[in-house]
């Protein structure tokens, strides 16, 4: 190699952000493929998030994003393909746990939001009892810690204390969305799925829950994927974003690079849509 | 030389109302439920001449233990002399030759619903507990397989989390009978429907308890000397009944589960809830001599 070209390659370097070159990825899925039937879910679909790193995806109802993201929490499991997470004591493809060492990986590593509260919350037990489940789950035996760190959960995602005690179906929908926020990240999982998040909920309301999101991903630093077909949302919140199509990535990078100069037609329609 | 000469005398094929392979598939299932103590085993669960519900888990278990020397004991809501209970009894008494008894002492099998004696019992004896619901995961996951896998997982938490809920709601856990208990590290049972006052007389006890839902077609056991171990949270302790204060009415025993018998007047008066336990103390004190066992409870305090 020539001092020429290590120049070249020293300044390219320079140009990337200093935390892809020295971290390795947190999570990395390699080459997913699923099949429903006749129907393509996925195909061959890579992704990595970054520690720290807000990955968001944005694509079309049956784009397979959902898909996706329910394979990363290992709710689903692709015809095939590797899904690694770094993180001490896990080793190979996660797909290939057994049902327990599922569970507790999803447990503790792992915290989703879901669109719809009805999937992520006990609708008839207490919201603190809902976030406090989870910290059974992982051991905890103690009364008043569950208390207190159910309490401290809520609080983090800016959940009216007054009103812990209340059954999450008397709750409104943003109230809701903020109890799963809380049993998401009472663990204080590695990676927080987020499943349109706000999808269903009003402007302002909206714009409150992504507060908290951004509050959150600053204070913690937890590493996010958001699935959202509102690029209003990926733009607030993402810091890299995948445009995904018919069960494949089109286009992939940075979301300024992506929104202001999206370079595949199905991504350049989709920035230019307005209704 | 005739057919009568060849063949033996006429004589019972089974007793006890079971037949042979009916009795062989409960012992099989018996066996299986000691050797993995609180785990649910299906059964067969054949027809008894009494209704679904009101003791044929039991009674099957029962017809299968007993044999002409036994003596039984059937308990219903702690009295032997109701008309369930006396008629389980007969009926035992008349299938299988067996004598009856209602003495905590004599008896070595006791078949009951609702309570376990106030007297120790002993490791030459039986008890049978009919139970209503054998899942203690139903109240909080009505889908049967997935708690059959929360089972396998041991994944209990949804438990506790109604214990949590009691205790957030209440300000104390209001689960009266039925309260779930881990057996042996491993299962969680519902030792249903005794009351809370009794879950500790199954731990490290010298008896072998057999629980038995017929309707539901499953059995489980607590082997002699098993940890059975009510779920509790670490800060909160486990509580019995308070009824270490009340005295009988009838006969002038403290520190026992009571029944409250409500007066005309709005107050309420107790009695024994081991109604047996009651005679025997009512027949000491007017001077006959009874042989009393020693209790579970003394002066309103477990002592194991």
């Amino acid at each position: 190699m020539t001092l020429q070209e290590l120049h070249i390659r020293a300044a390219a370097l320079q140009q990337l952000p200093p935390q892809l070159m020295t971290t390795p990825p947190l999570l990395t899925m390699t080459a997913i493929s699923k099949r429903y039937g006749d129907v393509t879910a996925l195909q061959d679909v890579s992704a990595k998030v970054y520690p720290g790193e807000v990955l968001g995806i944005v694509g079309e109802s049956g784009s397979g994003k959902s898909t996706l993201l329910r394979m990363m929490n290992l709710e689903d499991i692709p015809d095939e393909g590797d899904y690694r997470l770094d993180l001490p004591g896990l080793g190979g493809n996660l797909f290939h746990l057994d049902r327990l060492e599922r569970r507790m990986l999803c447990a503790r590593q792992i915290g989703i939001v879901y669109q719809n509260p009805h999937l992520g919350l006990l609708m008839n037990h207490s919201s603190s009892g809902n976030v406090a489940e989870r910290l059974l789950i992982a051991g905890e035996r103690s009364f008043e810690a569950l208390r207190a760190r159910a309490r401290d959960a809520l609080d983090a995602s800016e959940f009216p204390l007054a009103r812990m005690d209340a059954r999450p179906v008397e709750l409104s929908g943003g109230m809701q969305q903020r109890v799963q926020l809380a049993k998401a990240i009472a663990l204080e999982p590695a990676l927080l799925l987020l499943d349109e998040p706000t999808t269903g909920l009003d402007v302002s309301v909206q714009a409150l829950v992504l507060d908290t999101l951004k509050r959150l991903q600053r204070d913690r630093a937890i590493t996010m994927v958001i699935v959202s077909h509102d690029l209003g949302v990926i733009r607030t919140m993402a810091d890299r974003v995948m445009v995904m199509r018919r069960g494949s990535v089109v286009e992939e990078g940075l979301v300024d690079q992506i929104f202001q100069d999206p370079q595949h037609a199905y991504t350049q329609q989709l920035v230019h849509a307005k209704l | 030389m005739s057919l009568s000469n060849l063949t033996r005398p006429w004589e019972a094929f089974s007793y006890g109302f079971l037949d042979a392979s009916a009795k062989r598939e409960m012992r099989r299932k018996m066996l299986k439920a000691i050797a993995v103590p609180g785990c649910q085993m299906p059964y067969a669960s054949r027809e008894v001449p009494i209704a679904r519900g009101w003791g044929t888990g039991g009674l099957q278990v029962t017809l299968t233990l007993i044999k002409p020397s036994s003596s039984i004991k059937v308990i219903d809501q702690g009295a032997d002399d109701g008309v369930n209970a006396a008629s389980i009894r007969r009926f035992i008494a008349r299938v299988s030759g067996a004598a009856e008894t209602m003495d905590t002492l004599e008896a070595s099998i006791l078949q009951s619903r609702h309570r376990i004696p106030e007297e120790k019992l002993r490791d030459d004896q039986i008890l049978v507990l009919q139970v209503p619901n054998p899942e203690p995961l139903r109240p909080v996951e009505p889908n049967m397989s997935a708690a059959r896998e929360m089972h396998a997982d041991a994944d209990y938490s949804r438990l506790w989390l109604t214990l949590y809920e009691q205790i957030v709601r209440s300000g104390r856990i209001m689960q009266g009978a039925a309260y779930p208990a881990l057996v042996n590290g491993r299962h969680v049972m519902t030792p249903s429907p005794i009351p809370r006052w009794d879950v500790p007389k199954l731990h490290m006890a010298r008896h072998l308890t057999f629980l038995s839902a017929g309707r539901e077609k499953r059995l489980f056991a607590v082997p002699p000397f098993t940890r059975v171990e009510p779920l509790v949270f670490s800060d909160v302790p486990y509580k019995v009944e308070d009824h270490a204060s009340l005295t009988c009415d009838r006969s002038g025993v403290k520190g026992y589960f009571m029944n409250e018998i409500p007066k005309d007047d709005g107050t309420s008066a107790h009695e024994l809830s081991d109604s047996q336990f009651g005679v025997k103390a009512i027949r000491r004190n007017e001077g006959e001599t009874v042989a009393i066992g020693d209790t579970w409870y003394k002066n309103g305090t477990f002592t194991q």
